[in-house]
């Protein structure tokens, strides 16, 4: 599995990428989380809004940070 | 009952006396510091929840399907005023209005109300100068939007695009997205909203703080009138020093509305004070060198320019009828 966290690195941004970050340490989970701050990548996934969670290439979530429930639910466990 | 409050804690327990400077001073810190939270939580509340549930998508839809007539203006910057995206969000936008085939002109009608009415800046006017001024404001940012996308989308300025952002314009089209249905429901939802909304907060605190430290500073050391004798309304070059002097200035709105409002308490124009904040926000270095990314130097110059122009042009109009 892998994890996209789009963002020009605002404050919002970070903290998506570290809610995932910790959810996949505690349950040492095999995935791999990237952090993608080009604007022109991002624009490649078709979004108006950011923060966004790109799973597996697919948008999960976008224009908001996901509470440690959703993070859940997206590395399905 | 926040002003008891403060009257209690300062005159009362602190035994401090209202009539000397140091006791207004901090009488004014804590009044003014208890009454800018509490609004700042409750409009990022607010804003947060509309944050939650505005189909963006549907109405950059709309905004291409629809002739308007010169309403698609009104929409586009109504829209940059009520929703509460982050800074770097701006970006994108601009570049999924630009992707959807908007013209340029109503995508900067956007992108200069979106930094300028935001839940900080308007929780901080409404707690500081009340509900006339903060609706002047707001309003007047709505109609600056407005303007200034409708004169820069007649200059023709597709050309100064950076060369990628003119290929996405190229072979712009709508794509059909599908309005993704919210299947979270509010009461799941409205707790992370609030806890969005105490992190703005948090990560403003300390520039309230340092704002309302040296505007209870002044407000009880400085003077009546003290400013009226260097910036009356009478001095014409008043409105575009304080616009220029603003520009290179990046404070956010939390720290700067404190001092302003001691400013104009202390003889400083409600008009040039507005017309500061106005440049202050949404005319910064950083957000010029975010749009790097979009645009080239000279369609900067040129969207700067402009918005700094009407700016000026409002506040003169402030210090006549306000």
């Amino acid at each position: 599995m892998e994890i996209k966290v789009l963002g020009p690195g605002c404050a919002k941004c970070k903290s998506t990428y570290n809610a995932i970050e910790k959810v996949i340490r505690e349950n040492n989970l095999d995935v791999k989380l990237v952090k993608i701050d080009d604007i022109e990548q991002i624009m490649n996934y078709n979004i108006m809004t950011t923060p966004a969670v790109v799973v597996d290439e697919e948008v999960k979530i976008k224009g908001h940070v996901p509470s440690e429930s959703e993070v859940r639910k997206l590395l399905g466990i | 009952m926040i002003q008891d409050f403060a009257d209690w804690l300062v005159y009362g327990l602190f035994g401090m006396s209202a009539d000397t400077a140091a006791g207004v001073a901090v009488n004014f810190f804590f009044y003014d510091t208890i009454k800018i939270l509490i609004l700042l939580f409750f409009i990022s509340v607010l804003m947060g929840i509309i944050n939650a549930y505005f189909p963006i998508e549907r109405l950059r839809k709309y905004l291409v399907t629809h002739k308007m007539y010169g309403l698609q203006y009104f929409l586009a910057s109504l829209f940059g005023a009520i929703t509460p995206f982050c800074s770097c969000s701006s970006i994108p936008l601009f570049i999924g209005f630009v992707k959807g085939g908007i013209p340029l002109g109503v995508t900067f009608a956007f992108l200069i109300t979106s930094p300028l009415v935001n839940e900080v800046a308007v929780a901080m006017f409404l707690g500081s100068f009340g509900l006339k001024v903060t609706l002047v404001y707001v309003i007047s940012g709505i109609i600056l939007g407005m303007v200034g996308g409708f004169v820069l989308g007649r200059f023709k300025l597709e050309p100064y695009l950076t060369d990628w952002v003119k290929r996405i314009q190229a072979d712009s089209s709508l794509q059909s997205e599908e309005w993704e249905k919210d299947s979270t429901s509010f009461l799941k939802r409205f707790p992370t909203i609030v806890r969005d909304a105490w992190k703005i907060v948090k990560g403003v605190l300390v520039y309230i703080l340092i704002g309302i430290g040296i505007g209870a500073f002044m407000h009880g050391f400085v003077p009546e009138g003290f400013f009226e004798q260097y910036m009356s309304k009478d001095n014409w070059y008043a409105v575009p020093l304080s616009v220029i002097l603003a520009v290179p200035m990046y404070a956010n709105a939390a720290g700067i509305v404190p001092v302003i409002e001691v400013f104009v308490a202390k003889g400083i124009p409600v008009g040039t004070a507005i017309a500061f904040m106005m440049a202050v926000v949404g005319l910064s270095l950083p957000e010029a060198t975010l749009l790097k990314k979009v645009m080239t130097w000279k369609l900067i110059g040129i969207f700067f320019g402009t918005v700094a122009f009407f700016i000026i042009l409002s506040g003169y109009l402030f210090n006549q009828i306000l």
